[in-house]
């Protein structure tokens, strides 16, 4: 049975109307809250994606146990190992010690040795001063069988510079050694999720003959190493790009940032830019644009008037798509996130404009804790965060884009749209399972 | 190396222990953290999150501002909260790099609490300990500051402390705790601290006995000892081990002397042993229950720092997870989470029972009611 707090609030400093919204920050950094929504991947998951690899984490008992169940839950314990730091290491000056040792030990205690480790420090590895290159150093010469990859759960770190998921995305493709190119191969670096073989990215690709790799199909670590052979790296998640950009100045190869998005044009753009890198003609949207709109309408006829809540974890762009259903008549009444990424300033400064009374609602602020939640109207949620803050069982149950690109991506998240308005779904289950795509017991 | 573990899982820490005590008595628990305790804390070690609103949040710690000591970055946030959300008390936890860097707590609560004339403690956290510790210390720190001076006793009423989910995840557990302890002739003036408020709990003064259902409870106990002279028993009602309990009650009320019955085992001279793994208290009544109904010998493997008095004869205190491992190899009949049953011998004949402090939500829908587990 729910059980609120009765404590009255105002919106204030946690729900604003966009007109009223300062860019890149709409709320204050304050205390945080933390929805029961939980289907982004964390750097368990995305670590999982290297095939035969072993990760293992050195920190204190607090952090560890998230990630020790996020393994446990998406049945893949058997590939997480770690080493518990203690007071007396932060004492005794002992980290760099107990970070070599112990995982020294845990390495012995698998039944093989892995292809690769991926070994994460911390915070506290951080604020120590530890000898970084050090403990590599070390390990590689102990295990010179192992590839050792250098990974980090330092969350302190973030608000100033790069995410343990950037820093993710970019360490496990360090993995990959140089390799001669293969002609009419492509590599996607950094995406959680496979791009749709539908989408125009795909279907370019494979029209004009080029194989398109991505670690999603890797099922050993030899085929996640051949991922160094395209000749030419993409990326299309916003947490990839500095990653990807990093491994192909690396290995010598040009790299495509094209980022997921709902813009007619810079879709466009992105297929032209493409097609120039590859020498191909340029690309015609005429027919991509015409699924587009025949799909938005189909789903217009369907949805009506009814109101519509998005967030910013069901797609990197949740102001882009806001803004493309305004412009086609859509009744969106809100869009639920923290932070304005500087990919959506356009978007943004459009929404201002021409709908000024959306609001933007935030997740972390304390009052997303109190504030209430649905209403008696049916909303249509894109995204679990608008769920479960909406209360709504009608909502598309998608992350991170998943592997939406481009026209067809619009035609598919409408279809998606359009089932799940159709559909009640059990957001209670659902939305608290982690790594939506991943394997679950819970 | 006891501190590396290749397979199983880590139990609940301070942390999160905090936030389980102290979820249902409305205040705001406010843990000094970059990211990630408040996600790991609702995901695994709550499960109350989804359908009950506790006032729990992180404080966002960045680099620069542990670096450069900026506490007034905090004590800002925790007071613009309070106004607005108007909580009970405000706790405040620390995590490892507020430990590490020397964050003055006992100031800091010092300063909210002027500033918002709400009750504000610390409870010394680092995340390095583990769940036991952090709920403990919490309900010592209701049992200081929030209950009520007393002078008289409600005869035959009863606190129950050590109450969480973390260790009573089984549908129902509160109210067969409720259940056994009315049908033996108590009431049941408060619970620490599920389904009842901070209000209820203020009451405990006028219990005449308290009973430590696991050992998150015993720091409370001492407190109210001291405080009230009311004595403890400590000790799970599960199974045959009930009646012993019952008694242990009885003379406690009687004597005023405080009893660990948990340890309370009938020994036999030869046969098969039955192993059970966790929190000392429930595991050694559970133990002592299993001993009873089936005249067997049973013992606890205790992975949890808070055991002093609370093991029986024979029990063992395991440290991680080469502890644990070495330990099963001589066992014969185990009784514990699942997740154990990755580093038990083959052979070993291994009955399920789901701990939340252990593995989480992993079995969540399997979770059994440890005080029904006989009927």
């Amino acid at each position: 049975m729910l059980k609120r707090i009765q404590t009255p609030v105002t919106t204030e400093g946690a729900v604003i109307p966009v007109s009223q919204a300062s860019y890149p920050a709409p709320f204050a950094s304050e205390l945080e809250f933390n929805a029961p929504v939980h289907g982004t991947w964390n750097i368990v998951h995305i670590g999982m994606l290297v095939p035969e690899a072993q990760q293992i984490y050195v920190c204190a008992a607090n952090c560890m146990r998230g990630v020790i169940l996020t393994a446990a839950e998406m049945n893949a314990s058997d590939r997480f190992s770690y080493v518990i730091l203690e007071e007396q290491d932060l004492v005794e000056g002992t980290v760099e010690e107990i970070t070599i040792e112990g995982v020294a030990d845990v390495i012995e205690k698998l039944p093989r040795h892995p292809r690769a480790v991926m070994l994460f420090t911390v915070c506290l590895h951080h604020f120590l001063g530890c000898d970084i290159p050090h403990i590599y150093e070390q390990l590689r010469g102990r295990f010179p069988d192992i590839d050792f990859c250098e990974c980090y759960m330092d969350p302190i770190m973030q608000k100033g510079g790069l995410t343990p998921d950037q820093k993710l995305r970019r360490s496990m493709y360090q993995l990959l050694r140089p390799r001669p190119a293969k002609e009419k191969t492509v590599t996607l670096l950094g995406s959680d999720f496979a791009i749709d073989q539908t989408g125009d990215l795909a279907v370019l690709l494979r029209e004009n003959g080029y194989e398109l790799r991505q670690i999603t199909e890797c099922d050993t670590y030899e085929d996640f190493l051949a991922l160094a052979e395209a000749e030419l790296f993409l990326s299309v998640y916003p947490a990839a790009r500095y990653g990807a950009a990093e491994n192909a100045k690396r290995l010598g190869r040009a790299h495509l940032y094209l980022p997921q998005c709902f813009g007619y044009e810079e879709i466009s753009a992105h297929l032209n830019l493409l097609s120039d890198a590859l020498h191909l003609p340029a690309f015609d949207a005429e027919a991509g644009v015409a699924a587009a709109e025949a799909a938005l309408a189909e789903t217009k006829t369907l949805v009506g008037d009814a109101p519509i809540a998005i967030d910013g974890t069901v797609h990197p762009r949740p102001l882009g798509l806001a803004r493309l259903l305004l412009e086609h008549g859509f009744r969106v009444k809100a869009v639920y996130l923290d932070a304005i990424s500087g990919e959506e300033k356009d978007d943004f400064h459009w929404l201002q404009h021409n709908a000024p009374e959306l609001l933007l609602r935030a997740t972390i602020q304390v009052k997303a804790r109190v504030l209430p939640r649905g209403g008696g109207e049916k909303v249509l949620a894109v995204g679990q965060k608008a769920a479960w803050f909406e209360n709504t069982p009608y909502f598309v149950n998608m992350v991170q884009g998943a592997g939406l690109w481009g026209f067809d991506g619009i035609c598919r998240l409408c279809a998606l749209m359009r089932q799940a308005f159709l559909e009640e779904k059990n957001t209670e289950d659902l939305v608290p399972r982690k790594g939506l795509g991943c394997e679950s017991c819970v | 190396m006891k501190r590396s573990f290749r397979i199983i899982s880590i139990y609940t820490a301070d942390v999160s222990g905090v936030c389980s005590a102290l979820y249902e008595l409305g205040g705001m628990v406010v843990i000094h953290d970059p990211s990630g305790c408040n996600s790991t804390y609702n995901t695994h070690d709550e499960t109350r999150w989804y359908d009950q609103d506790s006032l729990i949040f992180i404080s966002g710690l960045s680099q620069i501002d542990a670096i450069m000591g900026n506490d007034d970055k905090l004590i800002h946030d925790v007071v613009t909260a309070a106004r607005e959300l108007r909580p009970r008390f405000i706790a405040l936890v620390r995590s490892p790099i507020p430990y590490m860097n020397g964050t003055d707590f006992e100031g800091i609560a010092r300063l909210i609490e002027t500033e918002t004339g709400i009750p504000t403690f610390f409870i010394p956290t680092n995340g390095m300990h583990d769940y036991v510790i952090g709920a403990g210390e919490a309900l010592a720190e209701i049992a200081r500051r929030f209950v009520l001076p007393s002078s008289e006793k409600m005869v035959r009423s009863v606190n129950l402390l050590g109450v969480t989910p973390l260790d009573f995840a089984g549908k129902g557990s509160v109210d067969s705790l409720h259940r056994i302890l009315e049908e033996g002739g108590w009431t049941v003036r408060s619970c620490w601290a599920m389904g009842d408020d901070l209000d209820a709990l203020a009451q405990a003064g006028t219990a005449q006995v308290n009973l430590v259902v696991s050992s998150v409870g015993l720091a409370a106990a001492k407190v109210l000892r001291e405080r009230f002279g009311t004595p403890y028993v400590v000790g799970t009602p599960i199974g045959a081990f009930t009646d012993v309990l019952m008694s242990a009650l009885e003379r406690a009320a009687g004597t005023g002397e405080n009893e660990v019955s948990c340890i309370d085992r009938p020994q036999f001279p030869d046969g098969k042993t039955v192993t059970l793994i966790g929190e000392p208290v429930t595991m050694g009544s559970l133990a002592s229950a299993i001993a009873q109904e089936y005249r067997c010998n049973a013992k606890v493997l205790c992975p949890l720092e808070l055991h002093d008095g609370l093991l029986a004869p024979g029990d063992l205190v395991i440290e991680g997870e080469e502890g644990a491992e070495a330990a099963l190899q001589r066992a014969e009949i185990v009784v514990a989470d699942p997740i154990y049953r990755l580093i038990c011998p083959e052979g070993v004949e291994f009955h399920d029972l789901p701990h939340e402090a252990f593995s989480g939500r992993c079995y969540q829908k399997t979770m059994k009611n440890l005080m029904e587990l006989f009927h």
